[in-house]
């Protein structure tokens, strides 16, 4: 495929994150952080991120599957995923940990199970979505492009 | 990063990320970050260094104290306070385990030699009467999370006017 089509590509797919709202305009802030000095910023940030994300879900499993749960050790996780994925800009495991949060206060069980598997329903779908965008960024770059940076208009 | 946060350690180690590699220019702003969150770390250091500015991460509000030598009598730290380069300005996370953001920014106005440091706190949420109490305990300003480059601009230009 030639540079210009894989640039393209690129476009679209991204555009594609947005319009689907699993990605917010918070992520287009961390792009604007990037640069020729450090073109590996957005890529290192989102994947401390997955690191953070997977420790902080395997955690919250952990304690949401004790006899007796302690919500005041769940709240923190929720709380701290809740930061990161906001600013990442990964918006729809945000607001899933807006929602589970509240249960959590509720001390709903019930409810907090569902909603850990919805967080970590949109977890999994952003990682994926973010794997496949740099696998097409680094292919770009393997072919000597450039990444050019996403004009969102709209 | 490790978060035990614990034993008083040599204040050099991981606990805080000093950014040794550019010498520290007298108009250039020197910032301490204090946010539990290593990602909201990472972001706000780049956010500052883009904003040429000397930063300074620390994880939590012990740290950040002990950096602005205020720390335990029990320790040791004059020595280190007068290596360490003058504090133009301290952004806190409001939600931070154990000190909070709101309590680190009184303990710095209690403090004769830290009180004109200006403080800003950053929280995702942003609920009035915490807004108002951050203020009035002096507070120069309370921010948004996530942090942006124009809050960033907005920022500077508001400490240099004050400045002058």
């Amino acid at each position: 495929m030639g540079l210009v089509k894989m640039q393209k590509s690129l476009q679209d797919y991204t555009k594609s994150l947005f319009l689907e709202g699993i990605l917010d305009s918070q992520f287009l802030q961390l792009q604007q952080l990037q640069d020729e000095s450090n073109p590996d910023f957005v890529s290192q940030v989102v994947t401390l991120f997955f690191q953070d994300s997977d420790r902080i879900l395997n955690d919250l499993s952990l304690s949401l599957d004790q006899q007796v749960v302690d919500f005041k050790k769940v709240d923190p996780h929720v709380h701290q995923l809740k930061g990161s994925s906001s600013s990442i800009g990964a918006q729809r495991v945000k607001n899933a940990c807006v929602v589970f949060r509240n249960f959590c206060e509720q001390q709903n069980i019930e409810a907090c199970h569902r909603w850990l598997q919805q967080v970590k329903q949109e977890y999994y779908l952003v990682k994926n979505r973010l794997e496949t965008l740099f696998k097409l960024e680094q292919q770009i770059v393997a072919s000597g492009g450039m990444i050019v940076a996403f004009e969102p208009g709209f | 990063m490790n978060g035990s946060g614990g034993s008083c350690s040599s204040l050099m180690e991981v606990a805080y990320d000093d950014d040794h590699h550019h010498g520290h220019h007298d108009d250039e702003l020197h910032v301490l970050a204090v946010d539990d969150n290593l990602i909201d770390r990472k972001l706000v250091e780049k956010l500052l260094k883009i904003s040429s500015c000397k930063v300074t991460t620390a994880e939590n509000g012990i740290r950040a104290l002990e950096y602005l030598g205020l720390g335990d009598q029990n320790q040791h730290i004059d020595a280190l306070t007068n290596n360490v380069m003058k504090v133009n300005l301290i952004i806190t996370d409001y939600c931070m385990p154990g000190m909070t953001g709101f309590e680190l920014l009184k303990k710095v106005k209690e403090s004769s030699n830290l009180k004109e440091v200006p403080v800003v706190i950053v929280s995702s949420e942003n609920i009035p009467t915490r807004v108002n109490k951050c203020l009035a305990s002096g507070a120069q300003m309370f921010m948004q999370k996530p942090l942006k480059l124009a809050d960033v601009e907005k920022l500077k230009c508001h400490l240099m006017n004050c400045r002058s």
